[in-house]
């Protein structure tokens, strides 16, 4: 999302009309773009807009627990919107808090990959040789481990190195890490694929003829060639940054139950789907499919409106 | 040509001992494996003996060494959690996690290819719109919600599916598989479209914004001008030349089936190595979480073999131009 | 073999089945009945000895039979012995039922019995702690076994009901004369094949896949089950579980997660059987340190001050716990063991009243302790019943009383390496953790004494599970009289002021015991036990 938006403010200034005009004319565009926009937003304000604290347990009461939302059932209360889980806590509050720490988190995370993965990718792609062969077999090393793996290893190096007090603290981190490290290998295989057959065509090849620096022609002329498919991984993998991080909760290295990011809730919500308390799963789970439906298609369109070819 | 397989046949090597190197190192944070495989009464001092006499005290490159000097001779020990041989436990999932994969890779192929080229060919089309969105359905949801989603829908309501399992297998020597049996067909169906899922989505939107390129270029609206028909431009220009990153990615994403089959397995309960692997994190059985990497290493890089292979034959481009530097180069 | 089933609708499976048995058991089975029951484990091993834990114990003896076992009200019976007893206080016989015959046709003897007991007690075997009294076993006559113990064990012939017995020809002839030897790189026979005497035979062995068993027509005992097939898979995630019992793709599963209870009671063709487990769930305190390891208050332990436990302790509201954690599948007790245990002392099995926020945080402030002070708390994730959740509930319920805690939930294996004490006893890494127990192997209370209560102590090795290091020497020698005490009224006065030491210290925060549920489909009749074990000679499908 603040990719998007920061990109489509850079959009305004350079192509302003053009992009515009297929932003406008496409009312599913529209409608992805009012939607993320109001779900970051509220996701961020979820401090001064939630109607409770989930995060605090001192604010949590066991008597308040599954409690139905208040629309469905007469049990309900206006206090709850959307009911409560097993701790009492406030499902329409915990989706609030929990979408702005999984925006967060997959946001830093997708960062991380989108720019590790693309610069090895460049390196990997302009350079061949030794420099790519190294950069393959440890991508390939890397696509062994499953993200799981990836986590567990940081969060005993992590812990093993920083002697943290508390465990919570640097959860973030770890998740954030693993995530990045298990995604960078698609970027950089998708750019270098790209890369290696644009750097044989003519114009990058006169690039170098004039004397142009390696870094700028790559910069300048190949990256804008590869940024179709990154898009398209990049709009792909925060949804799945979100799911992932819910993968590994599951597993005990994810964010902690106490602060649950969306996608534990969606983890806590699978255990009781079939136990009528259908609340529990249903919000953050519709929350999660608008969120990412959202952000892909305005991925979708961003990356038609940016590809020059398309023009 | 050879040069170049044997080149990478040796690289191949190196990283299966990274593979292994860097799994040695982490296994002791996976947590400790005697406490689950002692009953609650055995007392401490037991437990540290039985640790001791495991080698888990030793340091992880001597455990690595030890681990790479019995697989050499294709002995991978015992499982803690069984007591049964590494080998044989992996050899008798291998069938049931290939079989899966490969559907799921079929209904990717089959299903996604077509998808992206017709939301590629008809960009503006509402069912094209419909389509795109419809798929993103498999990104939006995690897989292990998706499954039990198909599950609760077509085995307890419809009882037209089993909720889990490979239903009846044959086996034809060591492999067992369910192509043979209707009820074996049956059970693929749920876990593969729940693997592909996710595959299907990017593949499809892949293609899509590849053939919307390529339908833009100069080299098609010659085409058109010869006055070919829209057929054998749609596929036979078009498609084809759309191929070099969709073979990239359909190789990698091939290759992660394997890997995602992982939370597939565990959701249909489906008997494969990805089923065994969780089962062995949960457990901190270092022997099989050891063969597993290094089988799956082995998967990756010979996917990754094949694709580079498949790049010389689909694109000139990269066989005309400065030919054998860019061998070596690999 | 090749056709096999994992899953088969019933009808299906029904003609298949009287296919294959018709030939085994023309006798009794006038219809095939298969059972499918899924459990969220697979048995670690076929090996009967392989390890103490229930699911392997209570698995593999369909398949072998113990010498005594328990019968639907946990009691003694006979079963490979006839008549067992103390002819002096350290000397025990087992007399062997005549005639009895292994899965292969040969002849179960005395011999069989000593090697079993021995092979249970050698290496590789996880059984060793049923053996600490033990002096000699020896064989007496073709008909009897004797045993000689080194001081008085009045409780051997219940630690020996986990016990099955096995062929020491068939052992002797496949090489599995031992246990299989984990440090040796080469397979036990008796880890993937089984044969013993018991009311099953194994068919087919698949680790982590499915297990097959198939009627014995040859049982020494009179069959109370009507199965001609039973077909076991582990399914590991809960959500699977129910939906298969829903759709009848299982018959049976062990372990029903407390939130899907009563929405399976609600299925018309689903039963759900729900029961107290004789495990107790509690959380410890490290009252051993002179400053807790995660914490911001330095140079002291506030967990030693008897004050900030009670306050804690009046703090845990397990009845709502049990009424939204548990979602009513709990028991709460106030004792470190279960009503069925012998010891359990019901007098004093009465919870404190439950404190307001805001005298709890007067107690905690009094005992020095103005601002409240912050902990660490271990939990597990993957061991106990809502674990999790229920460490978060206890973590809100204290935040109101002042005390801040640092949860850290992990699985089980990162968990037990880190709480559990050291090889040497000296204390695990854990300021206040959870715990469950239960001593399933002598249903005795001694066994919790010795292990969670006692000083820890590295000569004498009692505390081994004392991971907060409570100590209360009046307690420790009550402990030790009680073990050899054998007049049991002097016995239960020592257990009963034991307990009330421990109760009145404010030791553990015991929350309850679990409630074991299964969930079957209608047709299916069989037994719950306390213990959570599962004989299938005590089901039946109609």
């Amino acid at each position: 999302m603040a990719v998007a938006s920061g990109l489509s403010g850079w959009l305004h200034r350079v192509t302003d009309s053009d992009v515009w005009w297929s932003f406008k004319s496409s009312p599913m565009t529209v409608a992805a773009a009012v939607a993320t926009l109001l779900i970051v937003a509220v996701a961020f304000l979820s401090p001064v807009l939630a109607p409770h604290t989930p995060f605090d347990p001192a604010s949590l009461n066991l008597s308040d627990g599954l409690k139905p939302p208040v629309l469905v059932s007469p049990d309900g209360e206006w206090a709850f919107p959307l009911g409560t889980d097993d701790q009492g806590r406030d499902v329409l509050s915990s989706i609030m808090y929990g979408t702005r720490l999984s925006l967060v988190v997959s946001l830093a995370a997708v960062a991380v990959a989108m720019v590790l993965g693309i610069s090895l990718g460049l390196i990997s792609g302009y350079f061949g040789g030794a420099v790519d062969a190294v950069i393959m077999r440890v991508a390939d090393v890397q696509l062994t481990f499953p993200a799981i793996l990836v986590a567990l290893l940081i969060d005993g190096v992590v812990r093993g190195i920083i002697s943290v007090k508390r465990h919570d603290e640097i959860a973030i981190f770890v998740v954030v890490g693993a995530i990045g490290l298990s995604f960078w290998v698609s970027y950089a295989r998708t750019v270098r694929g790209s890369v290696m057959v644009e750097r044989n065509k003519e114009y990058v090849q006169a690039a170098r003829v004039i004397g142009l620096s390696p870094l700028l022609i790559m910069v300048r002329h190949v990256l804008p060639n590869v940024t179709g498919p990154v898009l398209v991984i990049a709009t792909l993998n925060l949804g799945l940054a979100v799911i992932t991080e819910a993968t590994l909760s599951f597993l005990g290295v994810g964010l902690p139950s106490t602060e649950p990011s969306l996608g534990t809730l969606i983890r806590l919500g699978n255990e009781v789907l079939q136990s009528g308390d259908w609340w529990i799963t249903v919000f953050p789970g519709a929350t999660l499919a608008a969120l990412v439906l959202a952000v892909n298609l305005l991925g979708d369109w961003l990356r038609d409106a940016l590809n020059p070819k398309l023009r | 040509m050879l040069a170049f397989i044997l080149r990478r046949i040796l690289q191949s090597i190196a990283v299966l001992v990274a593979v292994g190197l860097v799994s040695f190192s982490l296994f002791r944070y996976v947590g400790d494996p005697i406490n689950a495989m002692v009953g609650q009464d055995t007392t401490m001092e037991e437990r540290e003996q039985l640790r001791e006499k495991l080698g888990l005290n030793d340091a992880a490159p001597i455990q690595f060494l030890r681990f790479i000097g019995n697989a050499a001779r294709g002995n991978f020990g015992l499982s803690y959690r069984t007591s049964e041989p590494v080998g044989r436990l992996i050899l008798e999932r291998v069938p049931a996690t290939l079989e899966l994969s490969f559907c799921a890779a079929v209904f990717v192929l089959f299903v996604g290819v077509p998808m992206g080229v017709y939301t590629g060919l008809y960009p503006r089309h509402w069912s094209s719109r419909l389509l795109q969105a419809v798929s993103l359905i498999g990104i939006s949801l995690p897989t292990f919600l998706i499954g039990i989603l198909l599950i609760l829908v077509f085995a307890v309501m419809l009882h037209w599916l089993p909720s889990f399992g490979r239903g009846e297998t044959v086996r034809i020597g060591w492999w067992t598989t369910n192509f043979l049996t209707w009820s074996g067909l049956k059970a693929l169906i749920l876990p593969a479209i729940t693997l592909g899922l996710f595959q299907l989505t990017l593949i499809m939107r892949l293609v899509r914004s590849e053939m919307l390129e390529v339908m833009r270029t100069d080299y098609i609206k010659f085409a058109r001008a010869r006055g070919l028909t829209n057929r054998a431009i749609n596929f036979g220009h078009a498609l084809k030349n759309t191929l070099v990153p969709v073979i990239t990615v359909a190789g990698l994403q091939l290759g992660s089936l394997i890997a995602f089959a992982v939370v597939t397995e565990t959701v249909f309960a489906w008997p494969g190595v990805g089923q065994l692997f969780i089962q062995s994190v949960q457990f901190s059985d270092i022997p099989v979480m050891a063969a597993y990497l290094l089988l799956i290493g082995l998967f990756f890089v010979l996917i990754n073999l094949i694709v580079d292979l498949l790049y010389f034959a689909v694109d000139p481009r990269l066989r005309s131009q400065g030919g054998s530097a860019r061998v070596a180069g690999h | 073999m090749k056709g096999y089933k994992m899953r088969l609708n019933f009808r299906h499976s029904l003609a298949l089945t009287a296919v294959v048995c018709a030939g085994l058991s023309a006798a009794t089975a006038a219809e095939a009945k298969t059972f499918k029951w899924a459990n969220s484990g697979d048995v670690s091993s076929m090996d009967p000895y392989a390890r103490q834990e229930t699911f392997l114990l209570t698995f593999t003896q369909n398949i072998y039979d113990p010498l005594i076992r328990r019968d639907k009200d946990l009691k003694l019976e006979p079963a490979l012995a006839t008549k067992w007893g103390q002819t002096d206080p350290t000397t025990w016989f087992f007399d062997i039922r005549p005639g009895v015959k292994f899965h292969d046709g040969t002849p179960f003897t005395a011999d069989d019995v000593v090697f079993s007991l021995n092979r249970a007690n050698g290496p590789g075997s996880n059984m060793g702690s049923n053996f600490v009294s033990v002096k000699e076993i020896k064989k007496v006559g073709d008909q009897r076994v004797e045993v000689t113990t080194k001081y008085p064990d009045p409780l051997l012939a219940d630690k020996w009901a986990a016990i099955v017995m096995m062929s020491k020809a068939w052992a002797e002839k496949n090489n599995a004369v031992n246990s299989a030897d984990m440090t040796k790189n080469e397979e036990n026979f008796a880890t993937r094949n089984a044969m013993g005497t018991g009311p099953f035979m194994l068919k087919e062995r698949r680790a982590g896949e499915k297990t097959i068993l198939v009627n014995n027509p040859n049982w020494w005992d009179k069959p109370t089950h009507n199965l001609t097939e039973v077909i076991f898979t582990p399914v590991a995630n809960p959500a699977t579980r129910i939906a298969a019992l829903k759709a009848g793709d299982i018959d049976m599963t062990y372990e029903v997660p407390p939130a899907d209870t009563e929405s399976l009671k609600k299925e018309a063709n689903v039963k759900v059987l729900e029961g107290p487990e004789t495990r107790v769930v509690f959380l410890g305190f490290d009252q051993e340190r002179p400053e807790l390891l995660e914490s911001n208050i330095k140079g002291k332990n506030p967990f030693k001050d008897k004050k900030v436990r009670e306050a804690i302790h009046r703090s845990i509201d397990v009845e709502a716990i049990k009424r939204t954690v548990m979602r009513g599948q709990s028991f709460p007790t106030d004792l470190m063991v279960a009503p069925g245990i012998n010891g359990y002392t019901k007098e004093l099995d009465k919870r404190p009243a439950l404190l307001k926020p805001e005298e709890a945080r007067k107690m905690i402030i009094d005992a020095g302790y103005p601002e409240g002070f912050e902990t660490g708390m271990d939990c597990p994730n993957d061991r106990y019943v809502n674990d999790e959740k229920i460490c978060q509930a206890v973590v809100a319920m204290l935040a109101k009383i002042g005390v801040k805690v640092n949860l850290r939930a992990q699985t089980r294996n990162l968990y037990f390496a880190k709480i559990l004490r050291k090889a040497d006893l000296s204390p695990g890494e854990t300021s206040f953790y959870m715990l469950g127990w239960s001593p399933a192997q002598t249903y005795d209370v001694h066994n919790v004494f010795e292990s969670l209560i006692q000083t820890p102590n590295k000569a004498t090795k009692k505390g081994q599970f004392n991971a907060g290091g409570y100590s209360n020497p009046a307690l420790d020698k009550l402990a030790d009289a009680m073990e050899q005490e054998t007049d049991k009224a002097k016995r239960d006065a020592m257990i009963k002021d034991a307990t009330k030491l421990y109760v009145d210290d404010f030791a553990y925060v015991p929350l309850h015991q679990q409630a074991v549920v299964w969930a079957a489909r209608k047709n299916i009749d069989l037994v719950q036990l306390a213990d959570n074990t599962f004989p299938l000679r005590f089901v039946t499908v109609k």
